[in-house]
Order: structure tokens, then sequence, then C-alpha cells
């Protein structure tokens, strides 16, 4: 038998998670800087922690639909980096041989149900989902992750009602990092926290710290859990932050002076390894969840460059059936 | 087993219905007023209370609405929603182009979208210019999309279920002045048919006419205005505009050398232009200038004596036919 789980063990297992959408996203960007990546990209750098709370309590069956700033989901759901980078590279390998991109991707055999470039665009994917699994015996729980600016898109308030509606499985993840692409969210809104709209719709609804995977766990976890019994959808708003602009280029001229020196404190990775160090958890096991996350990356990285570019031959298909 | 019965328009989408709910247990239906009411034209009566869950009631919330289905498409129902009038497409069009159009080309065919969306459209006496709008051709160009538009009670029966079998998103266009017409007799039971086809209601050698939707019984009117004239017309109905018959309409088009394509959408960026340019782009020498017959570009009037004095009628096509086998 295996011994159970430490606390340290967890903690080591989510900074391990963090570090290896960290260094994905900065590989991303290394190759968007370089130009062996084209067109918009929009990195989740400092929003780690979401994806790898989330993602450790949802079941293979269960859908996930992310935003365009979901590479980190997708990775924390099960998509190989290599993957991934391949995708974004344009190459044959790439989990849609190169047609997603960057922004909207989707690998269904790893229960990653898609990037969305429309903002709040997915809610409703995520309502149907939900809606299947009423009728396949699945129990399917559907994960909804948009941020704070699809809180004010018609298509999320809609579905929000339709799943409370009909009780149905869905768990709605804001990821609020403060800025609506690139406008404060608090201008523009009257109420800023965005979870107080659950009531409005009579679902459950809870503002959590976004930015320490244990917490995102334990609340997602609840929350995966009353949707899987019958307890209809529920809104969680996580608070967090992106230390990097909304797309790569962004000159992130809407930031307070001494913003991103304050974010540098309280970013998942930075206040994970403070508590590590706080519970005398070794240097050693610490560097080891960086340099394995930087290895499967670096490894993966290599493989993705090393595939040939997506051929065109098929381009024409998969339009109709 | 087929079996032949005096259906109307409505009638005969509603057996379809409820012959899908039957014979395939991943098919839903639901939409605004869709499940304990019905259907506001009330062509899903009966549904709710055969097949229960299965038939139901939605918020007014169109963006819900399709997206729902196109995620519950994407995890393997069969949804069949309504869109209670085409112009509310508009309020969530995200959900059809940029959302159920991608889902297949996108994943290379990893994900799929077998949904079917119930609307109607087109102009009756009275109503607004929000609820008279004939869309087809913003489907149209969104590849991804199959596009029909029953016409006879027969066409309301079959291209739903055709509609309903394919494993693509299809928008199934009906036309509410068509839904409480006389019964016609309906062969229903019988095999479903793959999507695509066209009708030739009128075989001719003159001249061409190509029409779909309810107008084409303004066509037929003057089609046979013409026969009395000594022209005989070819009318090629097509109630599937994606697929388009392309070989089918070109090779008529070809033989009588004259052609008018009649619609009651708008005439610019409607699907005649289209019909128009395919027929440039073949080579096909006509004899005389083609003819689009279509609603000028305008807003639809209320009033029913504003709209009869725009949306055309017999006469109109009748007056393109001849100014086309006059000409040349």
């Amino acid at each position: 038998m295996t011994e159970p789980e430490t606390a340290t063990d967890t903690m080591l297992r989510d900074l391990r998670g963090l570090w290896r959408i960290r260094l994905l996203e900065e590989k991303i960007r290394d190759l968007r800087l370089n130009g062996d990546i084209v067109g918009s990209v929009h990195l989740c750098i400092g929003q780690e922690a979401g994806p790898v709370g989330a993602c450790s309590v949802l079941e293979p069956a269960d859908a996930l639909f992310a935003t365009y700033r979901g590479h980190g989901w997708a990775l924390a759901r099960g998509v190989p980096a290599a993957g991934i980078l391949a995708e974004l590279l344009g190459r044959s390998t790439g989990v849609n041989g190169g047609r997603g991109g960057s922004a909207h991707f989707s690998a269904p055999e790893h229960g990653f149900h898609g990037e969305n470039s429309i903002v709040g665009g997915g809610a409703p994917l995520a309502v149907g989902a939900a809606l299947a699994g009423r009728f396949d015996g699945t129990g399917r729980v559907a994960l909804c992750v948009f941020g704070d600016g699809a809180m004010n898109q018609g298509s999320v308030h809609e579905s929000m009602n339709f799943a409370a509606a009909f009780d149905l499985p869905v768990v709605f993840v804001c990821e609020n990092n403060e800025y609506s692409e690139l406008t404060p969210i608090r201008d523009m809104v009257r109420n800023d926290v965005l979870a107080e709209r659950a009531r409005a719709y009579g679902i459950l609804g809870e503002r959590i710290d976004g930015n320490d995977p244990a917490v995102v766990r334990d609340r997602v976890g609840d929350a995966v859990q009353s949707a899987r019994e019958g307890g209809g959808p529920v809104l969680l708003e996580l608070m967090t932050a992106r230390l990097v602009g909304h797309y790569i280029g962004d000159a992130e001229q809407y930031r307070r002076p001494g913003e991103l020196e304050r974010l540098a404190e309280t970013e998942p990775i930075a206040r994970l390894r403070r508590a590590l160090r706080s519970a005398s958890v070794d240097e050693t096991a610490i560097a080891a969840a960086h340099a394995e996350a930087a290895r499967e990356i670096e490894a993966a990285a290599q493989e993705a460059a090393a595939a040939p570019p997506a051929g065109t031959d098929a381009v024409r298909r998969h339009v109709h059936a | 087993m087929p079996e032949t019965r005096k259906l109307s328009y409505g009638e005969a989408a509603n057996a379809a219905l409820r012959r899908a709910l039957d014979d395939w247990p991943e098919v839903l239906v639901y939409g605004e007023d869709v499940g304990v009411p019905g259907g506001v034209f009330g062509v899903s009566k009966g549904l709710r209370k055969q097949f229960g869950d299965r038939v139901f009631d939605t918020p007014i919330s169109e963006s819900a609405i399709l997206g729902s289905a196109v995620g519950a498409a994407m995890f393997g129902r069969r949804p069949v929603v309504e869109i209670m009038w085409t112009d509310f497409f508009l309020v969530a069009l995200d959900q059809v182009v940029n959302q159920a159009a991608n889902v297949r080309y996108v994943s290379e065919g990893r994900l799929t979208a077998p949904l079917t969306i119930r609307t109607q459209q087109g102009t009756a006496p009275g109503s607004c210019a929000q609820h008279s709008q004939s869309l087809e051709a913003f489907f149209l160009h969104t590849p991804g999309i199959r596009v029909c538009m029953p016409v006879t009670a027969q066409d309301a029966h079959d291209l739903l279920l055709s509609s309903i079998a394919c494993d693509d998103p299809v928008v199934v266009i009906e036309n509410r002045t068509l839904y409480h017409g006389g019964k016609q007799e309906v062969s229903v039971g019988g095999p479903v048919a793959p999507i695509g086809g066209l009708r030739v209601r009128r075989p001719g050698t003159t001249a061409t006419a190509v029409t779909w939707g309810s107008i084409s019984q303004q066509v037929l009117v003057a089609a046979e205005t013409l026969a009395s004239e000594d022209h005989d017309v070819e009318v090629l109905e097509t109630p599937w505009l994606d697929p388009f018959p392309w070989d089918e309409v070109l090779a008529s088009v070809a033989r009588t050398r004259r052609l008018v394509v009649t619609h009651e959408a708008n005439r610019t960026g409607g699907f005649g232009a289209e019909v128009l340019a395919r027929v440039a782009e073949a080579g096909i020498e006509l004899a005389a200038p083609p003819v689009r017959v279509a609603v000028p570009d305008l807003r639809l009037p209320a009033a029913p004596g504003l709209a009869a004095a725009v949306v055309p009628a017999a006469g109109d096509v009748a007056d393109a036919l001849r100014r086309v086998t006059t000409t040349g």
C-alpha cells in the first residue's frame, strides 16, 4: 500500500504544477518574441493556482471549457506540453494540427473541451455539456472558466440562469485578475464583488483566494461535489492577478505604480515557496519541483520544434461530416 | 413502415420530431415555449407529454439555447432547438458562427456538433421589421453550417428528419405562413434521406427560374402565366441551400440560357447574387442578362399595403421572366 500523501508532499506537487505552467508560458513567450510563434498570445503567468487546484478535483468524464488564456488549464488537465507547443508553432503534431493556434485549441481526449476566443462564448457550451450529462448517465460536471470581463457578457448571464433554472452541474470559475483586457473591472461595475451575483441567480457563490492551489482545490472540490450531487451550479470568483500583459505586446499602461512589485509577493509560486520554507521543507526538494518541470517543458519544446509543419493536404477537410 | 397521412406543414414537422424522438434516444427538443405550450405555432404539440424531460421549455435566452445545444451535441446528444423567429438569431449569432461552425473543423473532427436549429422567417401581414426578415444568406456565408428551407408539407417532414440525422449543424428555416395551410398527402415512416437535392417543380426549356422558400409559390404562378404566353419556364426549387445543387442548376441554365432567381431576402448580398456569380464563373453564355427578383434594399414595413409594395409577388416574377425570355 502506498503511503498517503503528506501535506508537504501535496504542496510540493502543487509547486511542480505551478512551475509546469509558468515555464510553459515563459517558453511560449520566448518563442513568440523570437518569431517562431506568430499571432496573438495571452499568457496566464501569475494565474497558475486556479488550473492546478481546480483540475486536481475533476474526473476524466468531466468537461472543461477555458478561454484564450487557456494554455495553463490545458496543461493542468493533462494535455501534453509538446502537443500544446506544437499547436502554437503550427506543427503537424499540435493537438489540432495547427488549426486552433494559441487561442482556440481543444483536446477532448484529455478532457479539455477547448479554449474560446470569444469572451463569454464558452459558457453556453459548458451548460450543454452538463445538460448532456443529465441524459447519458455519466454524472458529468462541466467546469467553465472565464475572466472578470466575461461577467459583463450576456451569454454568461444567460448561462448561469439557464443552468440554475435546470439545476445543471456547472461550476462557473471566474478568474478575477482585476483587468477586463486593458480596463480595470472595478470601473466597469458598481459592485466589484462579482461572486455576489450568484445570489441573484439563486445559486451558491463565493469569492476565494485564487493564488493558493490548496484553497482552490478545496473550494472547487466542494463546488464540483455539490454540483455532481444535484445541488446545481456554483459560481466561484478566484482572486488572482496576471503578472504580464493581456497579450504579448500589451504596454500595460493601466498598471498602478508599484503594482507589479506588490504582485511579485503574492503570486502563487512565491507564496508556496515561502510556505514550504516555513514548513521547514528541504531546499533541494523545493528546487527539484522546479527542475522536474523545467526538464519536462524543455523536452516538450524540443519535441515540438522537431515536428514538421502542419501539412496543407488536409486543410479543406472537416468543414463538414 | 411507410404510410401516407393528410398533414399540414406544421403537423408534418411535428410528425418528424415525434419520429426522431422515438427512433433516436439522443434527440432532445427544446426552446422558448416549445415544451408545455407545444410551440407558438404548435409544431411541438404533444411531444412533452409523450417524451417527458427530453422536450422542455427554456428561458428567453437565445445564446444559452443555441450554445447549450452545441455543447450537448459535442457530448453525444442530438439536440433540436427552436429559435422562434429568425430575427431572434441575431442576439446569439456567436453561438452559430463562432461556436457551432468551428467545432468540427478546428478540432480536425475530434469534436462534432450534430445539432438542428429550427426557425421560421419571412413576411406575413402586419409583421414588423424585426419579425419579417429573410436571413438565409447569413448562414450560407458560414462554412460548416447546413441550411434548408422546407416548402411543402413533405419537405417539412423529410428535411427536418434529414437534418436531425445529419452530423453537421443544420439550420432549418420554416415559414409561418405555411404552418397552417391545407393538409397535404405526406409519406411518413420511410427511410431518412441524406441532405441535399432539389425539386424540378416545372420542367421547361425557354428559361430557368431558381427559387427557394415560400415565395416559390409566386414563381410557380408566374411560370403558369408565362406558359399561357407560350414561354415554357423551368422552375427549380432548391429546398437545400447548403449543400446547393450547383450541377443541376448550372446544367439547366446552360440549356435554357436564360435565368431568373427569386428570393424573399433583400437583394444585396442575397444568395441570388451567388447563383448569378456561379453561372458567370461557369462561362455559361446567356441569351439575356440574368435577373434577380428580391426584396429591395430596405427595411420591411408592417402595414400590409406597404409590405405588398416591396415584397415580390407573382406579377413581379412574371415581368422578370418576360424580360429574360423576350430579350436576345
